[in-house]
């Protein structure tokens, strides 16, 4: 498989608007590195972790935005960094280990040492040995610090951004969005119960599609349509930032089955019960005000997902057009009682790379990534609901993946 | 009890490792004892005491219910699997269950594709003697492998 890279972005997509999204958007190289410089590594906020993942001081996790990888590290002051993972020296990716806790930060090569905020605390034979060699005159420790990125927490929730001009977090969410955000994570103590990891084969934009889009759920997902778990007659609204960057998809679960929304629909199984029934013992909980999901997608690297009683961050790690790293961190409170905790944990196998609803989604993204490399003139169909960008007081519309490409046409200027 | 032998015990893994690879999944639950638990863990969460587990089924009830999902529910690209399983190592005993540690190793074959390394961990075992033979009373499958090559639909 050959893909074209475009030497002219001004052709890439020629008509106006955001509802047909052409195939180089998913395939091409060039494309993919402005994606990283404008994107990932620009004026934007990515997700990085959970603070309860860095509890003390020395605490690190090693992670990556976009290509490039960081540690997070919490400092003596309990402060959080974000550092790229990178010797000021000879570039080493020193940080090896997923997670830990270290008094320095030590690159093995040469030894240069650095403190919890990056900064370089000394380098061996800085002054020679015997009177031969050592650095400059001019060299100064405080010239070769690890690069330190812009962080962001909220509620526990830890961001990084490359760049130091980008707006405050809240304005970037923007009030509707981070309404959902706190709705989550309201500063109640979290608690980690563990993660799993993915690699999937397509372009990571079609996984910000799929939680943009409520179409699918109520079709592909036997599990969502047959327990009404999200269904097309459920009572739903989704929202945006200004930007249509961000989008919340809420909803409540259906104790009725519209009929409308079922027939001739082949996922729908009218008789299937199940024999470990406790896999939906699903318990109301106050915080939830009503809606039984909420699905929060954060531009361009996090979903945060509220389904019933499961609760995950799922972080996109791009390596290349054509693939991502799919990471799900799964939480719950520490006020949580043991069976809820257990509640959240089964309720987790319907997630996640083996999840029954979940892993179909993987493979999907598979497969529509096949077909945009196997034609790079082919262009996807948005349309379902029209061809504008709009909050939605019902689900039978891909607004929100229109509103996505609209702020990334603006961002990428293609 | 009679403790079972160790060729008891290949012949355990034989036949479970074939029940999987010929795709008879409905008769995957009758290795297992009624309150069983099966629970496949990336190693992390393991070693860390997390208790997330990919995929984390209790009873012969929540077998079948998978087994329903995977066969019956599930969107996803068909592939063989291929179990290889190393010689079992027992560890101990404990009340009435064998403490028994196997490594291993699926390989997937998907339609037109090469095969590849698909996951590679250990079971972590007890097993049990009822009146319908060995069983598994506890199977959990921790996996090294980091990333999982976007889903995992079958039994390990």
């Amino acid at each position: 498989m050959t893909t074209a890279q475009t030497d002219d972005f001004a052709t890439v997509w020629s008509g106006s608007g955001s509802s047909r999204i052409p195939a180089p958007v998913y395939t091409d190289p060039a494309i993919y590195a402005r994606e990283l410089d404008r994107i990932f590594y620009g004026p934007h906020w990515n997700y990085v972790g959970l603070e309860i993942e860095v509890p003390e001081p020395g605490c690190f996790k090693r992670t990556s935005i976009g290509e490039r990888s960081v540690i997070v590290i919490r400092n003596r002051a309990g402060q959080i960094n974000v550092l790229e993972n990178r010797c000021a020296h000879r570039a080493m990716q020193f940080c090896q280990e997923k997670s830990g806790k270290v008094k320095t930060l030590v690159c093995p090569y040469h030894q240069w040492n650095y403190n919890h905020d990056g900064n370089l605390l000394g380098v061996p034979f800085q002054r020679g040995v015997k009177g031969q060699g050592g650095m400059p005159d001019d060299f100064r420790l405080e010239d070769h610090a690890l690069n330190r990125l812009n962080v962001a927490v909220r509620n526990g929730v830890i961001f990084g951004s490359f760049s130091h001009a980008v707006e405050p977090f809240e304005d970037y969410l923007g009030p509707a969005v981070l309404a959902c955000f706190d709705r989550t994570f309201d500063g109640r103590a979290l608690v980690l119960h563990g993660y799993s990891r993915q690699r999937i084969p397509g372009n990571w934009k079609l996984m910000m599609e799929n939680i943009k889009d409520p179409y699918h759920p109520g079709l592909l997902h036997t599990w969502f349509v047959t327990f009404g778990l999200w269904r097309a007659d459920n009572k739903s609204q989704l929202i945006m930032d200004d930007h249509g960057r961000h989008a919340c998809m809420i909803s409540k679960r259906s104790e009725t089955i519209d009929p409308a929304v079922t027939e001739g629909v082949t996922s729908f199984r009218r008789n299937m019960t199940l024999n470990d029934t406790s896999l939906l013992d699903i318990v109301q909980e106050p915080w939830w005000n009503g809606p039984t999901v909420c699905m929060t997608t954060i531009f361009p690297n996090v979903i945060l997902q509220q389904q019933v009683n499961s609760l995950s961050t799922r972080q996109i790690i791009p390596v290349g057009p054509g693939a991502f790293d799919f990471v799900w961190t799964h939480f719950g409170f520490a006020e949580d009682t043991p069976e809820m905790t257990a509640r959240r944990i089964h309720q987790a196998n319907l997630f996640g790379p083996g999840g029954l609803v979940s892993a179909d989604d993987g493979e999907v993204i598979e497969f529509s990534q096949d077909g945009f490399e196997q034609d790079q003139a082919f262009s996807a169909q948005c349309e379902l609901g029209g061809r504008d960008v709009a909050d939605s007081d019902h689900m039978v519309t891909e607004t929100l993946i229109r509103g996505m490409y609209r702020y990334w046409r603006e961002v990428m200027a293609i | 009890m009679n403790m079972p032998g160790i060729e008891q015990i290949i012949a355990l893994y034989a036949s479970y490792a074939a029940c999987l690879d010929e795709q008879r999944f409905n008769d995957w639950p009758d290795f297992f004892t009624s309150d069983c638990v099966y629970r496949v863990i990336p190693r992390e969460n393991h070693d860390a005491g997390l208790p997330l587990a990919t995929i984390s089924l209790s009873g012969v009830g929540g077998l079948r219910d998978r087994v329903y999902g995977v066969t019956s529910t599930l969107f996803h690209a068909p592939y063989y699997q291929r179990h290889i399983i190393s010689l079992p190592c027992v560890k101990g005993a404990d009340g009435e269950a064998l403490l028994v540690e196997t490594n291993y190793l699926v390989l997937r074959t998907k339609r037109d594709q090469l095969s590849e390394v698909f996951n590679t961990g250990r079971y972590i075992d007890r097993i049990v003697m009822t009146d319908a033979g060995l069983k598994f009373a506890q199977k959990l499958c921790v996996f090294d492998s980091e990333l999982i090559p976007n889903s995992l639909i079958y039994p390990i």
